[in-house]
């Protein structure tokens, strides 16, 4: 038999975005032309989206990787001439063997859709433990691991499924919020594509444990690679008998259906996200009622981001005390963080609660990646207070971020250099509400269009508008209904107060 | 039938029967009128007015409520798009790598603004808010293709491989 040579490519948005796909192709016609069978696994991503595509060739040592491969270098990959692009054994770069893996433990390790290799990887582990559990003990194993929405509102994930627990009615429901609308956020992607049974699993366990019989996973168009990968992953889950009918013989019965957002911002929030899946025009609902007791179609529901979800299946199979022995404070377990914007390594970093954002950027991401100094970072999303070279060394806690009037949020971190104006990301944060606004409620609605007009003036120089566009926030703050409007001067005012020169104001 | 490469799905002409089958299939889902606009659009490549009607039918709703969720959501439009649709993104992480630059540069290039559409019909420029590629800014996509990193010369010379 001649040598099998394999290799590892990913099926993944961001490194399809840089050419993968080429790559695998360019290696099926070189091994060709060499004569050399070789067999292609599409693995999900690692989240070191700087050195995509980064192809692994499997060797006796292990697997070895090989960053920002192009098509014209897999001549030399597959002669073992490319030592330049060569990173050693991928378990050990750096970037990755120092991360705390609980939630994305598979991703980049598997072959996304295998479900073979998930479960050799620790996959249903949680499901299995949790089909022989009651509804109250999954819940409080969940409630006691510390887990808190990584959404970015951070509502105890326990207490959340307990209210629905206890809500009587005849049918429920789980909806994962896949709409990651914020700027600066992949990680929902990177684990639909990467580990698709780890979100199918966790919202299994989620429905046992709630007593819920269908779940939505209402995904953002802009995800179309997630919708084909969790479509098949539906469809081989269901047909291996843990999703459907009666799951593996437990006399309990759940599935999930895939709908697909449009296009909107504000679909993001939960209720708005419920109407949204009703069919409807994604108006914010008030609160409460809670979705809790009266969500999707007027029935108890559990609204939980994708990696609340995905992080349950490691808590039910390694206990709760393994999970909230990460973290600090009141912020448990681990959280996946986002490196984007300018900044040199770009990427997802998985750590416990308490790094420093600084570790984050530094030493993680590079510093930026254009090589002027750093200016601002953005934290949290849009809605995020924009940070300075002054606060880096705030640990990623919710609380200690709360504290700092900043935003945690689902751990997206943008970052920009000395070029950036902090009065046109002002004015964009308005304009962005503008656009996005679901109109429901007039601060959000009005507000945001004259804070853009407020915000021009100022460029414009008349910095005397300064006073009016803070009352503009203060309003748009306290009378929002929803975060939408009632976060936007998040960014606009910590840009104000740390830059007053970018907005024509005294400091 | 057209079938350049790398362009849309091609644009059927209105077609009831097609709409029908579409909007009955959606119509036994729970909340299915996104479903049903998503498969309209997937079909025709715009929702066609004619189909106001028969989505109010099929979901008990009168023709303005039908409006009014297919204009509440970016992706669903009045009209066709030109034959290949060009979005940049326009959010914070591909701000900081360059997109405001990038999108002067293509709308100089093409002579239109974002949300515009060439005389010729053969090009739609749009914005978009966050593809979810952030670590690689700026992004563009090309006919829902997806490309990360993107600069002046590299989209000039994607664009010039345009059919």
């Amino acid at each position: 038999m001649r040598d099998l040579l394999t290799v590892y490519i990913p099926l993944e948005a961001t490194a399809l975005s840089l050419g993968a796909d080429e790559v695998a192709v360019a290696i099926l016609k070189e091994a060709a032309s060499q004569g050399r069978d070789v067999e292609i696994i599409r693995n999900g991503s690692w989240g070191m989206s700087w050195l995509e595509p980064l192809v692994e060739m499997v060797t006796p040592k292990g697997r070895v990787a090989y960053g920002n491969m192009t098509a014209d270098r897999v001549a030399d990959l597959l002669k073992g001439e490319c030592a330049d692009l060569c990173l050693g054994l991928t378990a050990d770069i750096p970037y990755l063997k120092s991360q705390d893996r609980l939630t994305f433990g598979r991703c980049g390790l598997i072959e996304a859709l295998s479900l073979s290799e998930y479960q050799d990887n620790g996959g249903f582990v949680g499901l299995k433990k949790a089909l022989e559990m009651t509804p109250q003990d999954i819940v409080t194993q969940v409630t006691d691991s510390g887990l808190r929405g990584r959404g970015g509102a951070a509502f105890p994930t326990g207490i959340k499924w307990n209210t629905v627990l206890g809500a009587g009615s005849d049918q429920k429901y789980i909806c994962c919020n896949a709409d990651e609308g914020d700027s600066g956020t992949f990680a929902d992607r990177l684990l639909m594509e990467g580990d698709p049974y780890c979100l199918i699993e966790g919202m299994t366990i989620a429905a046992l444990a709630v007593g819920a019989t269908e779940g939505y996973i209402y995904l953002r168009s802009e995800y179309p690679l997630c919708k084909q990968i969790l479509d098949e992953a539906l469809l081989n889950a269901r047909a291996a008998g843990w999703l459907g009918k009666n799951i593996k013989d437990s006399g309990k019965d759940f599935d999930i259906e895939i709908r697909m957002g449009a296009g909107s911002y504000v679909c993001g929030e939960e209720t708005a996200m419920l109407e949204s899946l009703e069919g409807k025009r994604g108006m914010v609902r008030a609160k409460p009622p809670l979705p809790a007791l009266h969500g999707l179609f007027g029935k108890p529901t559990v609204v939980n981001n994708v990696l609340s979800l995905a992080s349950v299946p490691i808590i039910m199979a390694k206990g709760a005390d393994y999970y909230r022995n990460f973290g600090m404070g009141r912020s448990r377990g681990t959280i996946a963080f986002q490196l984007a914007g300018n900044i040199a390594r770009g990427g997802l970093v998985e750590k416990a609660f308490g790094i420093s954002l600084r570790e984050l950027i530094e030493d993680y991401g590079g510093g930026t990646h254009s090589d002027n100094s750093l200016k601002a970072v953005q934290v949290g999303g849009p809605l995020g207070a924009y940070l300075s070279e002054n606060d880096l060394d705030l640990p990623m806690d919710y609380e200690a971020f709360a504290e700092a009037g900043a935003v945690l949020g689902h751990g997206g971190i943008v970052v920009f250099d000395d070029s950036v104006d902090m009065a046109e990301q002002a004015r964009f944060a308005f304009e962005f509400c503008a656009i996005e606004s679901c109109g429901k409620c007039t601060p959000c609605r009005i507000g945001s269009v004259r804070g853009a007009e407020l915000m021009a003036k100022i460029q414009a120089g008349a910095a005397e508008n300064l006073p009016l566009m803070k009352e503009l926030c203060e309003v748009m703050e306290s009378g929002s209904l929803c975060a939408m409007g009632g976060m936007t001067p998040i960014p606009v005012l910590s840009a104000l107060q740390k830059w007053p020169n970018d907005f024509g104001a005294k400091p | 039938m057209d079938t350049r490469d790398n362009s849309r799905p091609d644009r059927a002409a209105w077609d009831q029967d097609e709409a029908r089958r579409i909007i009955t299939r959606c119509a036994a889902l729970k909340g299915g009128l996104m479903e049903a606009l998503h498969g309209i659009q997937g079909a025709f490549g715009y929702i066609p007015a004619e189909s106001y009607d028969m989505l109010a039918d099929a979901f008990n709703l009168s023709g303005a409520e039908v409006y009014g969720v297919k204009s509440f959501y970016h992706d669903f439009r009045d009209t066709p798009a030109g034959h290949h649709v060009i979005k940049i993104c326009q959010a914070e992480s591909c701000q900081a790598r360059g997109s405001r630059l990038l999108t002067a540069h293509v709308e100089k290039l093409l002579g239109i603004r974002l949300g515009e559409t060439t005389a010729n019909e053969r090009i739609t420029l749009e914005p978009v808010y966050c593809l979810g590629n952030c670590a690689v800014s700026p992004n563009i996509t090309i006919n829902d293709k997806l490309y990360g990193r993107m600069d002046e010369d590299r989209l000039e010379g994607l664009l010039g491989k345009l059919g």
